[in-house]
């Protein structure tokens, strides 16, 4: 009795030490929160198209009543990480012929507009979300985020960060294939 | 060149180390006292050599070497030189460097200062503490080397943070690490007494002083944290139950009991292979804390960068030390012998109660910090622990613990007089009841709890004076003769009696700031009146001022009480264009009575800024002070504890010291 009572420790972190092991495993992120929007509709905005651009706004009836369902993109001049994640996104609209809605997050006007004409602009549309409200009724936690919204104007899907690299583009693929956001026979 | 030099000092602590781990415990099991010898030089010189490297790469933070990676992540040249030299330990190599250092400096400490330590034992614990360090260094480096080169050599850094240029960050990962690493010398001498399979009073009184000095600094650390986060942050709290706070309370709850039952060891020979086993696994947390804030286990706010790669090296270091120590225990411990007896009312049943208290509430924290994984690992959902968990499970065993807190030092060890015990205490149970009403009838409203806990907080308070004035006879015998018993009275004792009254005072702190806090947000232009906690505050207006390299709106607050000024406030929203980056500095005007609280946040959006409106936070924490006094007089109480000279007794050399000659004959 008095050996097992002395054994109990460590049967104790063995046991912790299996779930620590379990934890460490690279493809788990703990900071991946399931978003609250997921199945939820997407929050009512309207946002006057960014100043020197001729890309039109960006408003939730944009979203609605749609063929397929589209992609709202969050970026900004200023994110690193977007400049990268811009031209994953470009090949998805060109090669793919997905549909892709931009809110740019307060970010300087001309610095958008001088952004969007060295890389290119993918986007249908643009908002400007100067004050950050938007993204805000968005639950943004962080810039870039990648929302894919259906024709009734509910959020199917959810990416945090920059869709850059063969795993985040795998996801990224199988979401937009799942919702049914790309023409038939694209995406392969 | 100073880089290689530091890389190269550390390849040789850690051949120093490797020595030190085999050939003392060698010595030990053969008797060859040359070999047990040989951990006293190797521990000193792995401290030299440790410490060379960590100046070698303090040199590099402070001429701003670029060609050093770990400088150019983490310093810019722009920065003041201070935080360049905090920048030392600002980054995971640096902290660990800082890590390996304070091992190494309590393991020289032990050869330096245990000349009463016998042979044997001491060449064991220094072993161990080798073992310590050969894990931790060949980690650094293996996998994180500090001294890392990089080509070509940038311009200048990138780190120019002004969030963490602050004194308190500066000053607390030392503080804090010299308490959680400090407490592996502790858990050496368990480990080498679990080898002897022998455990004596002695033994204790050796251990004593070095957890207590762990203890201190992790009381301090943690404390300076906590106000760094209350201040700078503008969080306007003091704690927030984040993984990686909790990782640094559960040692230190462990370490409070540890110290509480190393008493019973030392004076009553009992609680033998209880003590043991709380050295190991108080250790045991710090080292789970190092896991778990460098490998990206649980979501934090304050982590560092994470490798997968570092995770799996910790976690096997941990595998071997805890899993190792543990099995050792499960193997040895029942061999020891039980020590003396006691009735169920006595000082060592108080301190049992206290030391399962401890315990109880310690596994709860780590219960609540890691059941978000354990939920995940088992059922794949993903939740966070928040506080509202920790506080109901939390508070009420802190609760049950003043009870206790308070009775204990009226107990006597063996057996305690219940009748006289009632009739000491009787009295100071009135007045906290007493106490506890008066505050319901002053004060209306607040939660039911909070008076519960002002309740305890009285009792402990009271009981802990009445007790000391048992002690010193207050009034009933002339003051002289109270003061002459004052002097008399070991410094050990009166570091009890300060270190509880702190945590009376720290609880009046937590209370009066969680119960009683009022929170105004408003969006105001100027002009708006705001009313809080009898304070009515004006906004005057907001203006840009130009700092040395930032430019700030400025809010004007000006604060009355009944018609009369009180102060004036300026809040500041600051803006760091070399870095980017923006910072609230709160205004706070702060009193015993309560600290008013104001930050101003940017406006909502262009057009509203164009009128002149601003989003102000106006906050009133009652008595949010105490907290930090009561942490100060825990701090003063464990030092007063730790230079009490009973703990060197047989301690020739530190004896001499003049420090003592202030303690009169006996």
């Amino acid at each position: 009795m008095k050996r097992l009572i002395a054994g109990l420790p460590f049967i104790a972190a063995v046991i912790f030490g299996g779930f620590f092991l379990w934890g460490l495993n690279p493809d788990r992120d703990p900071n991946e929160i399931p978003s609250v929007l997921i199945s939820q509709p997407a929050p009512a905005f309207d946002l006057d198209p960014v100043p020197g651009l001729e890309t039109p706004g960006l408003a939730r009836s944009d979203l609605v009543g749609n063929e397929r369902p589209v992609v709202v993109n969050v970026f900004a001049s200023w994110c690193v990480p977007c400049r990268a994640e811009h031209a994953v996104l470009t090949r998805f609209v060109e090669r793919d012929g997905m549909r892709l809605f931009g809110i740019n997050y307060k970010d300087k006007p001309e610095d958008a507009v001088k952004w969007l004409n060295d890389l290119g602009n993918p986007y249908e549309r643009i908002g400007s979300d100067l004050s950050g409200r938007t993204g805000i009724e968005w639950g943004l936690s962080g810039v870039p985020e990648t929302f894919i919204v259906d024709s009734d104007g509910t959020v199917l899907f959810r990416y945090v960060g920059p869709v850059v690299g063969p795993d985040a583009v795998e996801r990224f693929t199988q979401a937009l294939k799942q919702a049914g956001a790309l023409p038939n026979g694209a995406g392969s | 060149m100073v880089p290689e030099i530091g890389h190269f000092a550390l390849a040789l602590a850690l051949a120093l180390a490797l020595v030190q781990s085999v050939l003392p415990i060698a010595g030990a099991s053969r008797g060859n006292a040359v070999w047990m010898k040989s951990a006293q030089a190797t521990a000193i010189g792995q401290v030299l050599f440790v410490a060379i490297a960590f100046a070698a790469l303090m040199q590099a933070f402070i001429v701003s070497d670029f060609t050093v990676r770990n400088v150019v992540e983490n310093s810019h040249s722009l920065k003041p030189m201070l935080y360049k030299v905090a920048g030392t330990w600002g980054s995971h190599e640096g902290s660990l460097l800082l890590w390996i250092l304070i091992l190494a400096v309590f393991g020289a400490g032990v050869a330096w200062f245990g000349s009463n330590i016998p042979a044997e034992t001491k060449a064991r614990t220094l072993s161990v503490q080798a073992w310590i360090s050969v894990g931790f260094l060949s980690f650094l480096l293996l996998t994180s080397n500090p001294f890392e080169r990089v080509f070509p050599p940038p311009l200048d850094g990138n780190d120019l943070n002004p969030l963490l240029q602050d004194m308190g960050l500066a000053m607390h990962p030392p503080l804090l690490y010299f308490g959680y690493v400090g407490f592996s010398i502790v858990f050496s001498f368990a480990v080498a007494a679990l080898i002897e399979g022998r455990v004596d009073p002695a033994w204790a009184r050796w251990v004593r002083p070095w957890t207590l000095a762990a203890w201190i600094s992790l009381t301090a650390g943690i404390a300076l944290g906590s106000w760094w986060a209350y201040y700078e942050l503008g969080w306007g709290g003091w704690w927030f139950w984040d993984p990686v706070e909790n990782v640094s309370f559960m040692p230190w709850l462990l370490g409070t009991a540890l110290l509480h039952s190393a008493i019973v060891t030392e004076k009553r020979d009992a609680f033998k292979s209880w003590t043991i086993l709380l050295a190991i696994l108080t250790f045991s947390l710090s080292l789970l804390g190092t896991f778990i804030v460098r490998s990206g286990l649980l979501t934090s706010v304050h982590a560092f960068a994470v490798d997968p790669e570092r995770g799996v090296y910790i976690l096997g270091l941990l595998a071997v030390s805890i899993g190792g120590s543990l099995a050792l225990y499960a193997w040895r411990a029942p061999e020891m012998e039980p020590g003396g007896l006691f009735r169920p009312v006595s000082r060592e049943a108080g301190l049992l109660v206290n030391n399962l208290i401890l315990a109880a509430a310690t596994g709860t924290v780590l219960f609540g910090t890691l059941y978000p994984l354990i939920l995940e690992a088992v059922t794949g959902d993903k939740i966070s622990v928040g506080p509202p968990f920790f506080n109901a499970a939390f508070i009420p065993m802190m609760l049950a613990l003043v009870v206790f807190m308070g009775l204990g030092p009226f107990l006597s060890w063996k057996r305690a007089d219940i009748a006289g015990l009632l009739d000491r205490i009787q009295f100071v149970a009135v007045l906290a009841v007493i106490a506890a009403l008066a505050a319901w009838y002053l004060l209306n409203g607040g939660p039911i709890m909070a008076y519960l806990a002002i309740l305890g907080a009285a009792w402990l308070l009271f009981a802990t004076l009445r007790e000391w004035a048992l002690r010193i006879r207050l009034f009933e015998v002339s003051l002289a003769e109270s003061a002459r018993r004052v002097r008399n009275l070991p410094r050990a004792s009166h570091g009890m009696t300060l270190a509880h009254a702190g945590v009376a005072v720290l609880m009046m702190g937590m209370i009066g700031s969680t119960g009683w806090k009022s929170e105004e947000i408003v969006f105001a232009a100027p002009g708006t009146e705001v009313t809080i906690a009898g304070f009515d505050i004006t906004f005057e207006g907001a203006a840009k001022v130009q700092g040395p390299n930032y430019i700030a709106d400025r809010g004007t607050l000006v604060v009355r009480r009944d018609g009369e000024l009180v102060t004036t406030l300026f809040p500041e929203r600051r803006y760091y264009p070399v870095a980017e980056s923006q910072t609230t500095e709160s205004a706070i005007r702060s009193t015993l009575a309560g600290d008013l609280y104001t930050s101003i946040a940017t406006p909502a959006s262009d057009q509203v800024n164009n009128a002149g409106a601003w989003t102000l936070r106006i906050l009133y924490e009652p008595l949010v002070n105490l907290i930090w006094i009561g942490s100060i007089l825990l701090v003063i109480g464990g030092c007063l504890s730790l230079s009490d000279r009973r703990l060197r007794v047989g301690a020739p050399r530190r004896a001499k010291q003049p420090a003592t000659d202030a303690v009169p004959a006996e």
